[in-house]
């Protein structure tokens, strides 16, 4: 062992130290009206200190631990073969997806409600995943403040109903221009950065919004939210046993058929379906116009790209609020489906959890990215006992991506690392 | 009738200053070469041109069009192109992906019309219409650099050091195409290392030294000249 990783590996145990014993070693107690700062029990801080010890030992050990890491056996089948034909690739994509769509439309009639209601989330997953992928995945813009537009969409929503008692579907497409608006107007000045410049910015910006609307609470409600949000209509008939909006009628009276509450599950789910296909398709539509060749070029190579004659601010620019606005169509979709809308819905973590789909997804590959937000929404779900250890296990299989496939589940291009002959 | 003039043309990197009030005229239908040594400027010099970074005094004239202070966007689609230094193809994409980049801004008839007339030019480059432009030999990604440039049907083409690390076998060819270009009607502005090609393709040359123009004159009074024999061609 280096006397350097020596050092690195005690500096990073220190480290741990540092930041995990106020956190986790003292706890802010309220007596009365005082607070007070108690101790946590001895096997708190024993557990501090075994951790600092294993992030001293596997700091020590770093490179021999990755080094095994790499030699475990690869699971994926997909990993060793051999890039498929571009187009080819392009008909099976298009077909897997269709095939995905059709099984789709089917599921809400066999399962249970609540299976429904998981996928209705999963959906609106897929959209936030798509639109950010053009930016992150197509345009190459690190983008750490996404969920912010999803804000935007979804207060919009919840705002214009409270205050003007507009419908979901006045609504969809006002959130989603207002959230791609909000992204040209945010973008324009920070689209000039770069890479990690970009990425803080970003960051920002999303942690600016949520901050924003908690403590303006005069509009906003703050962190209690808004409330009563309507749900959907379908033709002017609504899903809830009564009928709230005058004018409207209730979907089961009529077609003659019993309440159930299953309707409108099932109904929010069909809608977030619709939303989620005509997203993909639109934004498929894109990456086969000029401008979707822009951001490529733009991300391959930038001097070359602005010596072609594309406008840098332009090609981001756009990136951007097309990326922006489905966020907005998303967000107005959740604002629905949940009826009640706080803050907490909107914290980086869920930026972090969208990022996450698209590189699992390999950045760029629309069936890639479905596929990730399938994933990384439901297994959580079905491991409901190992949910509060969700974001470890996440950042497990993160690392174990990178160390296997780091282009991702289905990268949109494999990158080959060739020499160049010379002649 | 000049194509393209700089006068008195100061550029900066931050505080650092590359060029120090260079003057340079490119007549129309010429070929003329820019040599100097390793970070004398020419980069920098014909990157001014594009507006990349911009000039920071003096002024760039573009056929009687000042571009001095115009974005490199607006630059760029007005008859002019470049095949920047290191050649800068995009390796994702296809070659023919590479081309329709290079016609970014023509219809797609204009295209169908350039594309044809690139592979017409280099027919190896038609042979690997479908290839990945990163997995091609250094020779072929410079042809393409090259008929990228050439999509956009520009009046002026820049070349910086396109002989790069290239056998001596391919860097004939691309001379010869440069002078095919003469032929059609393009003026070609050419920065090289190789000066003895350059300056003997050339209908004139400039010599930079520095950030600051020593020389100019024909290519063929410069080839004589000792001071350039001594400095740029090998003694
Ligand atoms: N982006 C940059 N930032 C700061 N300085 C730069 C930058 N690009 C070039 N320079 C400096 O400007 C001077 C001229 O560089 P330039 O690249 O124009 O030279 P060159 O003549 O093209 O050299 P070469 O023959 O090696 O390509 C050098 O001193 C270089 O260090
Ligand atoms: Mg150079």
């Amino acid at each position: 062992m280096a006397a350097n990783n020596f050092r690195h590996a005690l500096f990073c145990a220190v480290v741990t130290l540092i930041i995990s014993i106020p956190i986790l070693g003292l706890n802010l107690e309220a007596k009365g009206i005082n607070i007070i700062l108690t101790g946590a029990k001895t096997s708190t801080y024993v557990a501090i200190v075994l951790a600092a010890v294993a992030v001293f030992v596997f700091q020590a050990y770093r490179d021999s631990i990755m080094g095994l890491l790499g030699k475990l056996p690869n699971f994926n089948p997909l990993a060793d073969k051999e890039p498929m034909e571009q187009s080819k690739r392009v008909k099976l994509e298009s077909w897997i997806l269709t095939g995905i769509v059709v099984l789709a439309l089917f599921w809400p009639f066999v399962v249970s409600r609540g299976s429904v209601d998981l996928a209705t989330l999963v959906l609106i997953y897929v959209m936030l995943a798509l639109g950010l992928n053009v930016v992150v995945g197509l345009a190459g813009l690190l983008d750490l403040g996404y969920v912010a537009f999803y804000a935007v969409g979804a207060y919009t929503f919840a705002l214009l109903s409270q205050y003007t008692g507009i419908s979901f579907w006045m609504a969809l497409p006002i959130g989603a221009l207002l959230a791609g608006l909000t992204g040209m107007i945010l973008g324009f000045p920070v689209l000039r950065l770069r890479g990690d410049y970009l990425a803080i910015v970003t960051l920002g910006f999303g942690e600016i919004i949520r901050i924003l609307l908690n403590n303006w609470t005069t509009l906003t409600g703050g962190p209690n939210g808004i409330g009563g949000i309507p749900e959907p209509t379908l033709f002017g008939m609504e899903f809830g046993r009564r009928v709230k909006e005058e004018g409207n009628t209730s979907f089961h009276e009529t077609f003659g058929i019993a309440y159930s509450g299953e309707h409108k599950v099932i109904f929010l789910y069909l809608i977030a379906l619709v939303l989620a296909v005509i997203t993909a398709l639109i934004i498929r539509r894109f990456m086969r116009m000029p401008v979707g060749r822009a951001w490529e070029a733009l991300r391959e190579d930038e001097i070359a790209a602005r010596s072609l004659g594309l406008s840098r601010t332009a090609v981001k620019l756009s990136a951007f609020t097309i990326g922006a606005f489905f966020a907005g169509f998303a967000g107005t979709v959740f604002a629905s489906k949940q009826g009640f809308i706080s803050p907490e819905s909107f914290v980086f973590l869920e930026s972090a959890i969208i990022l996450a789909i698209v590189v699992l997804g390999g950045m760029g590959s629309q069936l890639g990215v479905i596929l990730a937000a399938i994933a990384v929404t439901i297994l959580p779900e079905l491991a409901r006992e190992f949910s509060e250890y969700r974001m470890l296990i996440f950042g497990a299989a993160m690392v174990l991506m990178m160390v296997w496939r780091p282009q991702g589940l289905l990268p949109m291009r494999r990158i080959h690392i060739t020499l160049n002959k010379q002649e | 009738m000049s194509m393209l003039v700089l006068e008195d043309v100061h550029t900066h990197y931050g505080k650092i200053e590359a060029l120090h009030g260079v003057s340079v005229e490119v007549n129309k239908g010429e070929i003329v070469s820019l040599i100097g040594a390793n970070g004398a400027g020419k980069t920098t010099l014909l990157m001014t041109v594009c507006g990349m970074p911009q000039a920071s005094s003096g002024r760039v004239v573009l056929e009687g069009r000042d571009i001095t202070h115009e974005p490199t966007s607006q630059i760029m689609r007005s008859g002019l192109a470049i095949v920047p230094e290191g050649r800068r193809i995009f390796s994702g994409l296809t070659v023919e992906e590479n081309l329709h980049m290079g016609g970014f801004f023509n219809t797609k008839s204009e295209i169908r019309k350039s594309q044809a007339h690139v592979y017409e030019l280099f027919p190896r480059l038609k042979e690997r219409e479908h290839q990945r432009a990163g997995t091609m030999s250094g020779g072929e990604q410079q042809m393409l650099a090259i008929g990228r440039a050439l999509m956009s049907r520009p009046n002026m083409i820049i070349l910086d050091e396109p002989s790069l690390g290239l056998a001596p076998l391919v860097i004939k060819q691309i001379f010869e195409i440069i002078g095919h270009l003469r032929e059609e009607g393009i003026t070609v502005f050419l920065v090289e290392q190789n000066a003895h090609q350059a300056l003997h393709l050339a209908d004139r040359g400039y010599v930079l030294e520095t950030g600051k123009i020593r020389l100019h004159d024909t290519g063929k009074n410069l080839l004589e000249n000792p001071d350039v024999q001594n400095a740029y061609l090998g003694g």
